[in-house]
């Protein structure tokens, strides 16, 4: 585990301990379920955490955790604060693969030869986060001004954007030769994936943004009761329309991620599941789907945690084909332990007993 | 006409129009040959609308169909052609097996109160994991059975062969609206949908009815399965990935409200062929990519959906765009 992981956990920890009980209880139980996942990590495979360095890249298991992570913490970013508003983002996904084709496209365009400064690389990867902010704008739009609700406001792009993307490559999936764009995916900086800083980033800068504002206030507010904000002087629309417009500036950054991390751009295969995945890690992490408080750094727990159990489930000897049921029992299992009519139910059954 | 027919009678009318405006390019849009396809070809997506009504309706989701109809598709295939099992007891099977898949997650979400949607997502992710783990393989069927079944075909002068798929999902059509408007069950469901609270005190077991919606909705899902299973005569993991979307917009197409209560089992068979008559315009047509058919489908959702909310709103366009919604509460996340 590297040092900037440990230290804001240390101090977010510290944090909860002095503010709400409930909230420092399940960050505790999903740093507990993340140790022991590491463990059996360690106990299935003996080398899980020894890092090398090879040609200037650290090499090992954990650094790998990270690195497949990046692209799912920037998602449930986005994600923890359209939950945290009542709404829900499954566009998430779709966006990844516009982003990812809008970049492919026009370095390929740079790559040819073209001149025009918008198809150098800077402006390309500027150009697919305005392309992705515009899809988040739509469903913000959708969602704030149209009162529709999320859940279908954000399946019209789910569905009609893979068929934005498939448009955009023509139906093909290109592939890119530009290290620039590349860098984004594969590129690391002292020894670390690029990605993995890009999603650190995005966690300090949108919690610093969020908690040394009223802004994060303001989503809970927004979440818990849209209509007492309402008379409370809170803008809910704007709001809204920030949170949306953030999950697809992000989608569209893991997009690149994505794009870069195999040098190219498949509108079908881009971002496949990511939408349940980062609503996943999100549910793990605490943040309820009926909206209000929410923890960035909870929800990157929950990442973490999905990552480390596929992690270990790929080398443990079990089937890869088990995965996806191993996925769901372990999701099942943190749902009903957060469930607090399971926990009573549990308690009673342990008294009847004793 | 009461207004809450309208969603309904709009849905109808851009049909009629689209089948018209396809009928006037390509005349075979006239035969049976393309109604028998469209009902063939879109029975394994409109058998489990028939179900997912019903859980939209009681004002959940379910996430889990298309999952279920690849673990049926499989395990049938394994059972009837590893184990020697004869095909209708592995139906048997298989539909005790995915109705108690329905109901167990139905009791979760009623009892231990976790958002439907989250619990619909890990069976999902659970049974496509389990058609994964019993094999990645397809795995074709060559049992007798399903030769019979297939020649279970009325072919009509043109052709056009009405065949065992196509008969299956206009029957559960037929039983899903009787059920839905004519049963004890059904009012629940409606009631349910419209106010759970209101109807656990006037009386509705909220939870019998919830589990019994996503039993039915599992084991319409195994049913599509099954009926995909013989028209394909094959059983494959990766088989209708992505066909719980596609059946959720149906419903939504079909004038079906996400917040439960309203909507009709009738307009949900109009959701599933609308862009089934798209597919097929497009395919003979030739000319437009296939990547319109979904961008068009956004466009048709997105067009029902503002439908919707014009009717469903007491105030008129230009007060909806002027002043803010948080008066009549929130829209909710669908859980």
């Amino acid at each position: 585990m590297g040092e900037h992981i440990l230290t804001p956990l240390r101090n977010k920890m510290a944090d909860l301990r002095v503010g709400i009980g409930e909230a420092s209880g399940r960050a505790i139980w999903n740093i507990v379920a993340l140790v022991l996942i590491l463990i059996a990590n360690r106990l299935i495979s003996p080398n899980f955490f020894s890092i090398r360095m090879v040609n200037g890249r650290l090499i090992g298991s954990t650094i790998n955790i990270l690195d497949q992570s990046a692209p799912f913490v920037l998602l449930a970013i986005g994600m923890t604060l359209v939950i945290a508003t009542k709404g829900i983002d499954l566009s998430v996904g779709a966006v990844m693969a516009i982003g990812a084709a809008t970049a492919v496209v026009l370095i390929n365009r740079y790559e040819a030869g073209q001149e025009n400064i918008l198809y150098t690389p800077g402006f390309v990867i500027l150009i697919a986060l305005g392309v992705g902010a515009l899809c988040g704008l739509w469903n913000g739009l959708l969602v704030a001004f149209f009162d529709i609700q999320p859940i279908i406001a954000t399946l019209i792009l789910m569905i009609s954007g893979r068929g934005i993307a498939q448009m955009i490559t023509e139906g093909q999936s290109p592939t890119f030769t530009n290290e620039t764009l590349a860098f984004v995916g594969r590129g690391t900086i002292f020894g670390l994936p690029f990605p993995v800083y890009l999603a650190a980033a995005a966690l300090i800068i949108v919690t610093l943004f969020v908690r040394r504002t009223a802004i994060g206030m303001m989503i809970e507010s927004v979440g818990i009761n849209a209509k007492a904000s309402y008379y409370a002087g809170i803008n809910a629309r704007l709001i809204k329309m920030f949170v949306y417009t953030l999950s697809g500036v992000l989608a569209a950054l893991a997009g690149l991620i994505v794009a870069g991390e195999v040098k190219s751009a498949d509108p079908h295969k881009a971002g496949e599941w990511a939408e349940l995945d980062a609503i996943l890690a999100v549910v793990i992490g605490g943040t309820s789907l009926s909206g209000g408080r929410f923890n960035l750094f909870q929800s990157t727990l929950g990442v973490l945690i999905v990552q480390s159990l596929l992690t270990a489930l790929y080398v443990s000897k079990l089937h890869p084909t088990a995965n996806l049921v191993v996925k769901a029992i372990v999701v099942l299992f943190v749902l009903l332990l957060q469930s607090p009519e399971f926990r009573d139910t549990l308690t009673r059954l342990v008294r009847k007993r004793s | 006409m009461k207004s809450r027919f309208f969603p309904l009678f709009v849905t109808f009318a851009i049909f009629t129009a689209l089948y018209i405006f396809c009928y006037t390019q390509y005349s075979s849009f006239g035969s049976m040959r393309v109604v028998c396809n469209l009902l063939r070809n879109n029975a394994h997506l409109g058998i489990p609308a028939v179900g997912v009504t019903f859980v939209i309706l009681s004002g959940g989701i379910d996430l889990s169909v298309g999952s279920v109809i690849a673990f049926t598709g499989v395990f049938c295939a394994l059972m009837i052609e590893r184990q020697g099992v004869h095909p209708l007891a592995a139906f048997a099977m298989v539909l005790a097996i995915g109705t108690t898949f329905g109901a167990t997650m139905g009791a979760i979400i009623h009892y231990f109160k976790i958002p439907a949607f989250i619990v619909t997502l890990s069976g999902m992710f659970l049974a496509r994991g389990m058609a994964y783990v019993l094999t990645t393989d397809s795995i074709s069927i060559r049992h007798p059975f399903y030769l019979k079944v297939s020649e279970l075909v009325y072919v009509f002068p043109d052709k056009g062969r009405f065949t065992f798929a196509a008969g299956a999902f206009l029957v559960v059509v037929i039983l899903g609206i009787f059920v839905a408007h004519f049963t004890r069950y059904g009012r629940n469901v409606y009631a349910i949908g419209g106010n759970d609270t209101g109807a656990l005190m006037l009386g509705v077991p909220v939870g019998r009815t919830i589990i019994t919606t996503y039993a039915l909705s599992s084991f319409l899902a195994t049913f599509a399965g099954i009926v995909l299973s013989l028209s394909k005569r094959s059983g494959d993991s990766t088989i209708a990935l992505g066909a719980e979307m596609d059946v959720i917009a149906a419903v939504v197409i079909g004038g079906t409200l996400l917040t439960g209560g309203v909507g009709y089992v009738i307009g949900t068979f109009i959701g599933v062929l609308l862009p089934g008559v798209i597919h097929t315009y497009l395919t003979l047509d030739g000319s437009l990519s296939p990547w319109w058919i979904k961008i068009i489908i956004g466009v048709l959702l997105f067009g029902f959906i503002g439908l919707q909310k014009l009717l469903s709103s007491q105030t008129s366009v230009l007060d909806m765009i002027r002043l803010p919604q948080v008066a009549r509460g929130s829209a909710s996340s669908g859980d």
